[in-house]
């Protein structure tokens, strides 16, 4: 193999503010091979939606990305990238769909009119054929009756049949990459499922590499591939979905995976993180994780630790990680 | 050995809307489409008994009817039929001085604190107001009984003159709690209390329900989507399809071998941290409306197992075990 898909090195997003600019995401470097998931969890606020925008170069003034970033999508650099380029590649090579569709979709055009000019947009094509691919995608996530479907307004669809029209505009084109923001977090767990073995299916066919945003760790657990753990605005822990979930070496991993209820921890208490996540204007020094820390000493309230790497190709950012759990699986 | 009297008992109760038009269909309707106002039977003739102390864990996809029941239950709606008995007492048939206790004792919390707290009212407002025009208090005694209900669940007493903006979700979410304990309910409806929070906060919730449970003797009925949370808190789980409830079984035997096809189903599509990469294969179909349910049992186009009695004939929910029943046709087959 080459390169990965997806090469993010040291990216930093931050905003401006009264107070000053605040670091969204800080200095986090990932990358996705192809056919693969990555599963990007954390708390809200901890910077998962704000690195899947900066990916697709979606961040507009006053967010800015930080001078050392870099974004490679097959080895191309997309930071920098002029806007005409960037937008040639949106869509084409690299799709996003968000937690609700309607930020794809445009409730006053017919699926037909919306879904044609997306192909037509990075294709030559006919009408005709645009309609056919058209037609195609959208039997392809499992709409029934494509032809009268497309004659529809957003408003005549379902959430989940929403979002699946959306994701349907998103792989039209193959996409090298697709960025994933909670796509199915506003749904049930019926068309959760649905909806991620339709992704699941189109992937593995055209080998489309994935960021999947959530906060939800279990679906992380049946989808991913990989995981990368972030807080306040760092990725803390990230490696194989076996060793983070069942070995975490992070203690915020640790206390995040042992606060969902799950099977052998029905009706005793539940792990508790203590305290609540920080903002991002008043966070604290050194590893920004210490005030909820079980394991925090004063090292931990100096500098942020470095990113350590682990068997099995794991790293964490912590003075005193859980070492028990070090041997890869 | 007699049994108790249930705390709350729904007998045959249905309840109908005229359903309203989502953003969506609104936009559709300004743009000229042909988006009409219906008759939704958002619960249909659901029968139900809830013991003092239980846990009722009420569980099915958006739309089937779960936060509707949970409002027939705490009296916050009555049913279009049917009844709701609190203590062996009919509610609606109450006199006014009953009714008021019967709505004190059954208190609702919410999904979206944020939205159900009055975003002027100081803490110590929304904590106090109704345990004092109850006459629960004295106004005298309120603001000590306002700080002994926020270390109940956690708050810090100190922050009783804040406004609910000043605080995060979790704590906005133990105010609409503390908000409720006020009034010393017996019963707590909680529709979706922590699907808004992050899983490190909705832990702490989730403990403070169960700890307050053990405290104070509540009996709770507790609606989500989310199966993870309703199987560690419940005792009982009542699984709701279109309106109706198709299976209601103990936690273990519902979650260790469900009846109904379509618990079977729900639960097969559940995401587990202890899975590992795996194919999801789904439920086909969309979650039908409650507008237009299919005749006879309303899963039947979804069921793998549907024959062609389904078809025509409703299923009534049967024992199939002690304390479970079932509303499938299969269950008669084999028997
Ligand atoms: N346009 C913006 N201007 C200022 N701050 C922003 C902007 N977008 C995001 N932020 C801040 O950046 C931080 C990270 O936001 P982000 O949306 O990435 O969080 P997230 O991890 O996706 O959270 P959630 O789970 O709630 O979606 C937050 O503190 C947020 O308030
Ligand atoms: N106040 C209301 N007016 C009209 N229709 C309603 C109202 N509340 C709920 N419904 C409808 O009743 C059905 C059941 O809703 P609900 O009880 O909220 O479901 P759930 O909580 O299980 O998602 C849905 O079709 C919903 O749109
Ligand atoms: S660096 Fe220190 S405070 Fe941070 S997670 Fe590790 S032990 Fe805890
Ligand atoms: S009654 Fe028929 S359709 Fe309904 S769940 Fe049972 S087998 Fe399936
Ligand atoms: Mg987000
Ligand atoms: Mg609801």
């Amino acid at each position: 193999m080459s390169h990965p898909v997806l090469e993010v090195k040291n990216l930093s997003v931050s905003f401006g503010s009264r107070e000053g600019a605040l670091t969204a995401v800080n200095d986090i470097s990932f990358h996705v091979d192809r056919g693969e998931v990555l599963g990007l969890v954390g708390e809200s606020g901890s910077g998962k939606s704000v690195t899947g925008l900066a990916i697709l170069g979606l961040i507009d003034a006053p967010g800015r990305i930080g001078a050392n970033s870099s974004i490679r999508l097959d080895g191309q650099e997309l930071v920098g990238m002029p806007e005409h380029e960037l937008r040639r590649l949106r869509g084409r090579k690299l799709a996003m769909i968000f937690q609700d569709p309607m930020t794809t979709l445009n409730p006053v055009l017919r699926i037909d009119t919306q879904m044609i000019e997306a192909v037509t947009a990075h294709e030559n094509v006919s009408e005709r054929a645009a309609r056919a691919r058209a037609r195609e995608a959208l039997q392809r996530v499992g709409i029934p009756s494509p032809d009268e479907r497309l004659l529809a307004y957003p408003h005549q669809f379902s959430g989940g049949m929403r979002q699946r029209v959306a994701i349907a505009i998103a792989l039209l084109h193959r996409p090298a990459l697709l960025v994933a923001d909670e796509p199915t977090t506003a749904l049930d767990v019926t068309i959760q499922a649905q909806i991620i073995s339709e992704v699941q299916e189109l992937a593995s066919q055209t080998g489309t590499a994935m960021v999947w945003v959530t906060h939800d760790l279990s679906v992380v657990a049946g989808l991913a591939d990989r995981v990368a753990v972030m807080y306040a605005g760092r990725i803390v822990e990230q490696g194989s979905v076996v060793d983070v979930l069942e070995r975490p070496l992070h203690p915020y991993a640790h206390g995040l995976i042992g606060s969902v209820p799950s099977r052998n921890k029905r009706g005793s208490p539940l792990a508790q993180i203590p305290g609540m996540t920080p903002s991002l204007g008043r966070l604290p020094p050194g590893c920004a994780f210490h005030p909820r820390c079980p394991r925090a000493t004063d090292i931990c309230r100096g500098e942020w630790p470095e990113a350590t790497a682990y068997p099995g190709g794991r790293t964490a950012r912590c003075y005193h990680p859980h070492l028990e759990n070090e041997v890869a699986a | 050995m007699t049994t108790p009297e249930p705390i709350v008992a729904l007998e045959d109760v249905s309840k109908r809307f005229v359903k309203p038009l989502d953003t969506a269909e609104k936009i559709g309707r300004i743009f000229g489409a042909n988006v009409k106002e219906e008759v939704v039977r958002a619960v249909d003739d659901v029968s139900l008994q809830i013991a003092e102390g239980e846990v009722v864990g009420l569980v099915g996809e958006s739309g089937c009817g779960k936060s509707t029941l949970g409002r027939v239950i705490a009296g916050t709606m009555n049913p279009s039929e049917g009844a709701v008995r609190y203590r062996g007492v009919i509610v609606e048939g109450m006199n006014a001085q009953d009714r008021r206790r019967a709505d004190l004792a059954i208190q609702m919390i919410f999904q979206d604190p944020m939205a159900s707290l009055n975003p002027r009212m100081r803490i110590a407002e929304i904590i106090g107001e109704a345990p004092v025009v109850h006459g629960l208090v004295s106004r005298r005694d309120a603001e000590a009984y306002v700080a002994e209900t926020m270390q109940r669940v956690g708050l810090d007493p100190s922050t009783r003159k804040r406004y609910p903006h000043q605080f995060s979700g979790g704590q906005r979410a133990r105010i609409g709690i503390a908000r409720a304990l006020a009034v010393k309910p017996e019963v707590l409806v909680c529709d979706e209390s922590t699907a808004a929070l992050d899983v490190s906060i909705q832990a702490q919730v989730i403990n403070l329900f169960m700890r307050l449970r053990e405290d104070l003797r509540l009996t709770y009925v507790f609606v989500s989507h989310d199966l993870g949370v309703v199987e560690h808190i419940s005792d009982r789980v009542a699984v709701m399809y279109l309106g109706r409830i198709v299976e209601l079984a103990p936690t273990d035997s519902l979650f260790s071998g469900p009846n109904h096809p379509y618990t079977q189903a729900l639960l097969a599509e559940v995401p587990r941290l202890e899975a590992r990469k795996k194919k999801f294969s789904a439920l086909k179909g969309e979650i039908p409306t409650p507008l237009n349910p299919p005749s006879g049992c309303h899963f039947h186009p979804r069921c793998p197992f549907a024959f062609d009695r389904c078809k025509v004939e409703r299923p009534m929910l049967k024992e199939v075990a002690p304390r479970w029943s079932a509303a499938c046709h299969l269950n008669d087959k084999a028997a």
